[in-house]
């Protein structure tokens, strides 16, 4: 029995993990239903369940999911990935701030930015490429970013004795404007939002590490970047890679698919399917063990994508991730904790409550 | 549920049944917040409260607002009044996982969103709900509001209701894409002025088909577009005489539209003040009132027409002598009244008020409380009163803003609801488990251009 504290060298060690619960529905695909699934998850002591909202075939919108699964679960965190480019910003930042507070604080982001002519015709727009795609990213968690912090925490006052809900002076235009070298339509968004600030004040947002290696999305703009390498030899150099150009204020998160021997078959014989470009692990429980456990040692967290939900949750929850724990390669969930709390964050202060500081103190 | 093709009947039946539905606001003076007993308008805990009591008195829905940006008095954020408000769709999909029964509403603005993604997030909840979601259609046409939106959003009065109905089409044909849960789907074209849509649905069919269509509009253009396109309108006509003129106008304008007299179904927007007897019942009027509209918001009220700050002003003083600064009304931002000519208003205004020996606390109560909406009395002699609609099929429900959070339905469910049932005009049990079926709606139509061409 393990209990890790901190400052141990194990404790600095552990890391999250992540679970993709994408079963390929609405309904939790092999899941009975969402909520089964998310709390499959949850028991099996998994940290994060993410939701996939690249269009597939009967995958209903990421961020409801997610929302679905906020008040049937306690301690998981719950990601749901958003598009940043044909997706209206003040609407995602709304969406997202709303997450935290169904969620009670357990809400993230993969702000997500892929080239999808489809996407693009869909609502009208010309197709976006290359580093675009990318300003598209920047300027659209720019604007979530403000957003949230565009209500300071304590703008809600129900004064009575002055007759005022809000304090006026703690709400703030974002008054967001598009870069100069913004390739597509510019745009500006005015503020405030619509919500008072999310619970975590800032929900945490990850990106694909490649979005941020393109430089248009500054590294302070997300706090986790998912890295992916072709196998997972080169998974775990690649996660050394980005650790060296990112520094330790963002964390680093691998993505690996993982196929296991599982009800009398053997992985390799499951081990079908299109190639995702993610890293993947085929083989025994055991084996995935020590590759985790070797992953971990220097990544923050790993997401796993399993091939078939139902199936290899009943793997991982009986034989991998129980003696992932044992070895102390995790961190311990935190119960009735924050999604900033599980990356080691602090609640940042709203970027505004200074200015209004000083509009107070007549400056 | 009712099957398709069944022939439209051309004469109004009542179903001698009301239904209820419960609209969360968030915003405005309606919900007080000076009470002990407010509570959070964000938490989470307070929106379960609701919906969960809403199910246990058996409503049928739970409505949502959506915020688009915040209203604003005299260039800064309204200070007053409750604001901040999750965004609906949202908040519906984590309430779908602690109801079963009841239908989720979410207001969503056909200006702001986008079709494609408005029709696929709809659907979503759709399918997460069970086949419970609907979609309150509004439509608003001003660059204030479109500053929040990449898209912007002017459109020329005239125009919004061409647009929101061409929005509303292009949803339809996305939703009926599919020909059966397992597909396949067909592609939806749409070139218009202000949009064009080229995309080949994700999502099947909901246990409902479609979400179902309210609609909030009263203008004549409102009336026969919510006859065209919506299953109920959220009206503005509670009161017993306007309820049955409403009913007769609608079921003409439904039969002009080529559907049934009993298509489109009727929801007005209502109040509740009730107590054990219709005494007590007129002091807490008396109480909410005074909570609703304070001193501050009353003068704030009168400032948002004349265009300037009467804070020297008695609240419990006459209406001001001077002058509007403004020509037309530039009311506060994002709630009622467009360029009313402000001089002429003021005069009729201090005229009314003198007449009927009103302060400016007492006049600006008489105008925004919700006269009309408010259904005061004794639990007993309320649900009398709402027999009489049900009878003569006045309406088919009300939606009800509770002016508590989250406490506001507590006496409804738990004294009206069982005197409508002893009187048989109101639900016993589910009818089902989608809106479409717990409202009594036939399944819709299929849109014309979705339907696989044999």
């Amino acid at each position: 029995m393990s209990t890790p504290e901190k400052n141990t060298p194990e404790a600095a060690r552990a890391g999250f993990l992540a679970i993709e619960l994408d079963g390929a529905g609405w309904d939790g695909g092999d899941f009975a239903t969402l909520a089964e699934a998310v709390l499959a998850a949850e028991s099996a002591g998994f940290h994060a369940a993410t939701f996939s909202d690249a269009p597939a075939p009967g995958r209903a919108n990421a961020l409801q999911r997610a929302a679905y699964a906020g008040p049937v679960t306690r301690t998981i965190a719950l990601v749901p990935e958003v598009d940043t480019v044909y997706t209206e910003p003040f609407h995602a930042a709304t969406q997202l701030a709303s997450l935290d507070y169904v969620s009670g604080g357990r809400a993230g982001w993969i702000a997500t930015a892929a080239e999808s002519p489809k996407a693009a015709a869909a609502v009208g727009r010309n197709n976006v490429t290359g580093t675009a795609l990318a300003q598209e990213a920047a300027a659209s968690i720019e604007v979530s970013r403000r957003l949230w912090d565009s209500w300071e925490d304590d703008a809600v006052i129900r004064d009575v004795a002055t007759g005022r809900y809000i304090d006026v002076d703690k709400l703030h235009y974002v008054d967001f404007e598009t870069p100069a070298e913004f390739a597509g339509n510019g745009y500006s968004v005015k503020g405030p939002s619509i919500i008072p600030r999310p619970l975590q004040g800032q929900l945490p947002v990850l990106a694909a590490s490649a979005l941020v290696d393109a430089g248009q999305v500054p590294a302070d703009g997300v706090d986790a970047v998912l890295v992916t390498a072709p196998t997972p030899e080169l998974l775990a150099a690649e996660i050394k890679d980005a650790r060296e150009r990112l520094g330790v204020s963002v964390a680093v998160v691998a993505e690996l698919d993982v196929v296991l021997d599982a009800r009398g078959q053997a992985a390799a014989e499951r081990a079908a399917g299109s190639e995702t470009g993610r890293a993947r692990y085929i083989g025994t429980p055991a084996g995935l063990v020590d590759l985790l456990e070797l992953l971990l040692a220097e990544a923050d967290g790993v997401r796993l994508h399993p091939a078939s939900l139902a199936v290899e949750l009943d793997e991982l929850s009986r034989l991998v991730l129980p003696e992932l724990r044992r070895r102390g390669a995790l961190r311990a969930p935190i119960q009735d904790g924050t999604f900033r709390d599980l990356l080691g964050l602090s609640r940042p202060a709203s970027r505004y409550a200074d200015s209004s500081a000083a509009a107070a103190a007549g400056n | 549920m009712t099957q398709q093709g069944t022939v439209p009947s051309e004469v109004f039946t009542p179903t001698g049944k009301l239904q209820f539905g419960v609209f969360f606001q968030g915003v405005n003076s309606g919900t007080i917040w000076k009470a002990a007993e407010s509570g959070s308008q964000t938490d989470f805990e307070s929106f379960r409260r609701i919906v969960q009591t809403a199910e246990r008195g058996l409503f049928a829905a739970f409505f949502l607002g959506e915020g688009l940006r915040l209203r604003e008095h005299l260039g800064r954020p309204h200070a007053l009044d409750v604001v901040g408000r999750p965004d609906a769709q949202t908040m519906l999909a984590a309430l779908a996982s602690v109801t079963r029964n009841i239908g989720l509403v979410a207001t969503q603005n056909t200006t702001y969103n986008d079709p494609v993604d408005l029709a696929h997030r709809l659907s979503s909840l759709d399918l997460i709900s069970g086949g419970r979601a609907a979609w309150n259609i509004v439509t608003t046409d001003n660059a204030w509001t479109g500053a929040n939106f990449r898209r912007g959003g002017y459109l020329d009065h005239a125009d919004r209701y061409k647009h929101a109905e061409a929005f509303v089409q292009t949803a339809k044909r996305i939703w009926d894409s599919w020909e059966t849960a397992e597909g396949p789907a067909r592609r939806v074209l749409h070139e218009g002025q202000h949009y064009t849509v080229d995309v080949t649905p994700r999502l099947p069919r909901s246990a409902q088909y479609r979400p179902v269509l309210f609609q909030a509009g009263d203008s004549p253009e409102g009336r026969d577009f919510a006859a065209r396109q919506a299953d109920v309108i959220f009206s503005a006509h509670p009161k017993f005489d306007d309820a049955v003129e409403f009913r007769k106008d609608l079921v003409a304008r439904s039969l002009k539209a080529g559907r049934g007299a009993n298509a489109v179904q009727i929801m007005p927007a209502s109040e509740f003040i009730l107590a054990p007897t219709a005494e007590e019942a007129a002091e807490k009027k008396a109480w909410v009132r005074s909570l609703q509209i304070g001193p501050q918001q009353a003068v704030a009220y009168l400032e948002q027409f004349w265009g300037r700050e009467l804070s020297g002003y008695d609240p419990d003083g006459p209406l001001p002598e001077i002058d509007p600064v403004v020509e037309e009304t530039s009311e506060t931002r994002g709630s009622g009244f467009h360029g009313a000519k402000a001089r002429q208003l003021a005069d009729q205004w201090r005229a009314e008020a003198k007449d009927k020996g009103l302060s400016i606390r007492q006049f600006v109560t008489s105008r925004t409380a919700r006269v009309d909406a408010t259904f005061t009395g004794s639990y007993s002699g309320v649900a009398d009163q709402l027999a009489e609609y049900a009878r003569v099929g006045a309406v088919d429900g009300f939606n009800i803003s509770p002016w508590l959070i989250p406490t506001g339905l507590d006496d409804i469910v738990n004294h009206l609801v069982p005197e409508l049932q002893e009187r048989g005009v109101y639900p016993t049990e589910y009818a089902g488990h989608t809106l479409r079926e717990n409202l009594g709606l036939a399944a819709p139509v299929r849109a014309a251009e979705a339907v696989r061409a044999s």
